[in-house]
């Protein structure tokens, strides 16, 4: 079956992909000139003591063997443990994986209503000053980064306004126990929305900050593609039927013009994901991005290969998905 | 004025005009920073510290942006910061341009391995979050104007890699390319003066922009204090400073974000610009 | 009374060229009108001005529509659009690309009964039912589920054809609806499309630039030249006695496969470079002549 010869393509694709980063990774850090055991100890170390310690890491075999004996480890559910949390660097990612699972797929959904709903707008009014002054927003959008997005909205609903927080993932005040990392999900799923909407104060402006690029992208490409079907003949057939505009638009471009958007919102929802390690520094979030640039700071190796292999992983999944949705939706893919 | 579909598109010159004002400031800022600063930007003075800008109240008119905890001038330590940020983005944006160029050039026009290999690579580097390989990057190189301005070229070459790739496989199946090679010449020579040309207006567009993402990268790398290595002041390091008295001296986080703002969004609106005053259905 | 009254009609370009002058037309109830004329004539501008589906840059400068009896621009743009809705409806030229790609085909057949009209949705697919079988597609019930793509030109245009007597319009608008289709299909629709026409009573405007088509289906015909009305007339007298020059070199221009050397005379004068100087020969000739 074609299909299933696909799959098993993309799988091996895939899992060169995976190998090749970590690859990367575990050589890139192995060539670190700071030495992550130094740190560890106390100044009148020996060199003894960090030798011992360099055995107990397994810092002391060649590359290739290091190398190998993780991987093993790896397939094994088995990553290591870290040197600067001195716990199994499985629990850690896994502990902090939700929270910024969390905050991208709260991003990706402000991204997605910002954008769509500019984009429809703009559609409606074609040719008008509104889509102009939508098109120079969205130019704006585009042109600045997740990073400098943060910051403003710090400046402007941490400071200014004050509405929103800026540090933290939750309020300490709040005391709530949960029984997973799933804050969110959980507060949701408990009803407890006193709970959802502190934690909601505190991932909207990192995640605003995260969507506002996305967003300009979905808006520019789905009202080019909204723009594109409004001129076919099916959407002047309908219109001799008595719809109206914004009824034509939503019921039959946005059907047509949604397929070529999503496979783009696939890939860019891979950099929204990459974004959350420079965000969630800025706003103090507790996610697995925070983690990474302290376990990089403090050449903690273990640490770091264990984050890099699980947001790559993360990416090739998301992209295995968007494929997987692109060709569910396309009705000529599926009865090809 | 109109496009060739008749729709109606604003003044492609305002664009350009005010990004590139902006960016003729900043170059002429950083150019004669030392003549036209007004204090040393490492100077220190903790009597005159967290003074506010010009126009608040408590104010002293030999700071004219205010100064940060520790009294240095902010209006100085900015003018330096932009000597840093321009420098910055001309190597590392031309590096990044030159390097990624040639390698998707490679594997556009010749195919076959180097196109294997090549963009094996790219998929490669689409696993990693740029921002965190950029981190690793510095770790592992130490700190420093040449780590940075590596890691930049590293973490973003395949940006220019793809899509030069894409526009030669194209150019390269086009008929001028193959009576170029008919008529003799090697396959280098056609790369070179056959595809390159038609390629050029795209990358000029991608080269400014990507200008503007090395200045973020290098803000974002002193934000997290892993820039340079001495104690010349960069914008992201004044932001870190900023965040962190952010209720006391709003000033100290403002103003260099507020020139980050403007540096990068000229430089993509130029390229913007740029790839409109190109593309030839517009003219 | 006509149920469309076309009167003085003017449709101009945004930039002021003009696509008809002064055009008026009438459509009786049950009639079947034929609308002639060359490619670019603006045959398809009226069926678009009278259904409100205009193209964004060309607009209505003078004149009036009326269909049964209201003028349409008086209306607000809801009314306007539920009117046409419910009274009128459109053959499109282009099967291939006049139904939603994503949707199945059944609902598009009827989806104006549910929406405007409010229908209830069992009544509206037992009517798309009933309207597949009218225009003979076999397995009705099967192909309601199918998507535009999985079926053949003709079945789709059978299925436009079904689309547009849903409402039980008063008023049906042909845009060349055989123009696209393979030539032996062509007169398969044609066909269906008289019989439907006749069984239900609805008046029809047919445009088309096709006098073998003309011949087959209409009572009368209007012929258009360069945006006006240069003849209107009824189909026996058309073909008997042409009044105006444009009419005569129309049909002399139609190929007759009885003799294939001398039939192919082209019109003199082309829609875009004529519109000075050819209106000016022909509107001569009008004057002369005197209208019919």
């Amino acid at each position: 079956m074609p299909i299933v010869r696909a799959l098993i393509t993309r799988l091996i694709t895939t899992l060169i992909t995976l190998l090749g980063a970590a690859i990367i990774v575990f050589v890139v850090i192995r060539v670190v000139p700071g030495n992550p055991i130094a740190m560890m100890l106390p100044p009148g170390a020996t060199d003894a003591d960090i030798d011992r310690l360099k055995t107990l890491y397994g810092l002391d075999k060649s590359i290739l063997e290091q190398f190998l004996i993780w991987i093993g480890n790896v397939v094994q559910g088995d990553f290591g443990t870290s040197i600067t949390l001195r716990q199994p660097v499985y629990d850690q990612v896994i502990g902090r994986l939700p929270a910024t699972l969390e905050l991208s797929i709260m991003a990706l959904m402000i991204a997605v209503l910002l954008g769509g709903a500019a984009a429809l707008t703009a559609t409606l009014y074609r040719g008008s000053r509104v889509e102009g002054s939508i098109d120079v927003a969205g130019g704006i959008a585009l042109s600045l980064p997740d990073f400098l997005w943060g910051l403003a909205l710090i400046l402007l609903f941490g400071v200014l306004w004050p509405l929103f927080h800026i540090s933290g993932r939750i309020s300490p005040s709040l005391g709530f126990e949960f029984s997973s990392n799933f804050f969110l999900f959980e507060a949701i799923a408990r009803l407890r929305f006193d709970v959802v909407a502190d934690l909601m104060g505190h991932m909207l402006m990192p995640a605003l900050a995260l969507a506002i690029p996305l967003a300009a992208i979905i808006l520019q490409l789905l009202k080019q593609s909204l723009k594109e079907c409004m001129h076919d003949d099916y959407i002047t057939l309908a219109r001799t039927k008595g719809y109206s505009e914004s009824s034509i638009i939503l019921r039959d471009a946005l059907p047509n013009a949604i397929l070529p958007t999503l496979t783009l919102i696939g890939v860019q929802f891979t950099f929204l994901i990459g974004g959350t390690v420079i965000i969630e520094r800025l706003f103090s979030y507790e996610g697995l991005g925070n983690m990474a640039i302290d376990a990089v700071i403090n050449r903690d190796l273990p640490l770091i290969q264990g984050i890099v292999l699980v947001f790559a992983l993360l990416f090739t999944l998301v992209n295995l998905l968007v494929d997987m949705t692109y060709a569910a939706l396309n009705p000529r893919l599926r009865h090809a | 004025m109109r496009d060739a579909r008749g729709q109606i598109r604003r003044l492609p010159g305002l664009r350009l005009w005010l990004s590139g004002g902006w960016l003729t400031l900043l170059v002429l800022a950083a150019l004669f920073a030392p003549l036209i600063s007004p204090h040393d930007p490492l100077a220190q003075d903790l009597f005159a510290g967290r003074l506010p800008p010009f126009f608040e109240e408590g104010a002293d008119q030999a700071y004219l942006l205010g100064t940060d905890s520790l009294g240095r001038d902010v209006l100085s330590r900015m003018l330096y910061g932009g000597r840093l940020a321009l420098i910055v983005a001309l190597v590392a944006g031309t590096l990044t341009c030159l390097i990624g160029a040639s390698l998707g050039l490679i594997a556009g026009f010749y195919r076959g391995w180097a196109d294997l290999v090549i963009s094996r690579f790219i998929d490669i580097w689409m696993a990693f979050p740029p921002v965190l390989f950029a981190i690793l990057l510095i770790a592992v190189l130490g700190t420093g104007l040449t780590s940075v301005i590596v890691a930049i070229v590293v973490i973003d070459w395949t940006r220019f890699a793809r899509v030069v790739r894409a526009e030669a496989m194209g150019q390269g199946a086009m008929d001028y390319v193959a009576s170029a090679q008919v008529a003799g010449r090697s396959r280098l020579g056609t790369a070179l003066t056959e595809i390159l040309p038609n390629v050029l207006p795209t990358i000029v567009a991608l080269l400014t922009l990507e200008m503007g993402i090395a200045v973020i990268v290098e803000a974002i790398l002193s934000f997290v204090n892993l820039s340079i290595s001495t104690d010349q002041p960069t914008w992201g390091g004044m932001i870190a400073e900023g965040r962190t008295s952010i209720y006391q001296a709003w000033w100290v986080l403002v103003f260099p974000l507020f020139a980050l703002f403007l540096t990068v969004l000229s430089f993509s609106q130029l390229g913007e610009g740029l790839k409109d005053h190109f593309d030839p259905v517009l003219r | 009374m006509s149920f469309l009254s076309i009167q003085d009609l003017d449709v101009s370009l945004s930039n002021g060229m003009p696509l008809l002058r002064r055009v008026s037309l009438d459509v009786a109830p049950g009639e079947v009108r034929a609308l002639v004329g060359e490619s670019g004539a603006g045959k398809s501008m009226i069926g678009k001005a009278v259904l409100g589906i205009l193209p964004r840059a060309a607009r209505l400068t003078g004149g009036a529509i009326l269909l049964d009896g209201e003028n349409l621009e008086s209306l607000s743009p809801k009314a306007r659009r539920q009117r046409i809705g419910a009274k009128a409806a459109l053959i499109p030229q282009d099967p291939l690309t006049a139904l939603n790609p994503s949707r199945r085909v059944g609902p598009q057949v009827t989806d104006r009964l549910v929406d405007i009209l409010g229908w209830k949705r069992q009544d509206a697919e037992k009517r798309a039912l009933e309207l597949l079988e009218e225009v003979h597609i076999q397995a009705p019930d099967r192909v309601m589920k199918a998507y535009p793509h999985e079926l053949s030109g003709g079945m789709r245009q059978r299925i436009l054809i079904a689309s547009a007597f849903a409402a039980e319009p008063k008023l049906i608008i042909a845009d060349e609806p055989t123009t696209a289709l393979d030539v032996t299909v062509q007169k398969q629709i044609l066909k269906l499309i008289r019989d439907m026409q006749q069984r239900h009573g609805t008046a029809l405007l047919f445009v088309t630039h096709d006098l073998g088509v003309v011949s087959k289906i209409a009572q009368t015909l209007t012929v258009l030249f360069a945006g006006k009305v240069v003849e209107a007339t009824d189909v026996g007298t058309f073909f008997a006695h042409p009044a105006h020059a444009y009419s005569r070199a129309l049909l002399a221009a139609t190929p007759k496969y009885t003799d294939p050397e001398t039939s192919l005379t082209p019109v003199p004068g082309s829609v875009i470079t004529a519109l000075e100087a050819e209106v000016a020969a022909f509107d001569a000739e009008l004057s002369g002549a005197g209208r019919q």
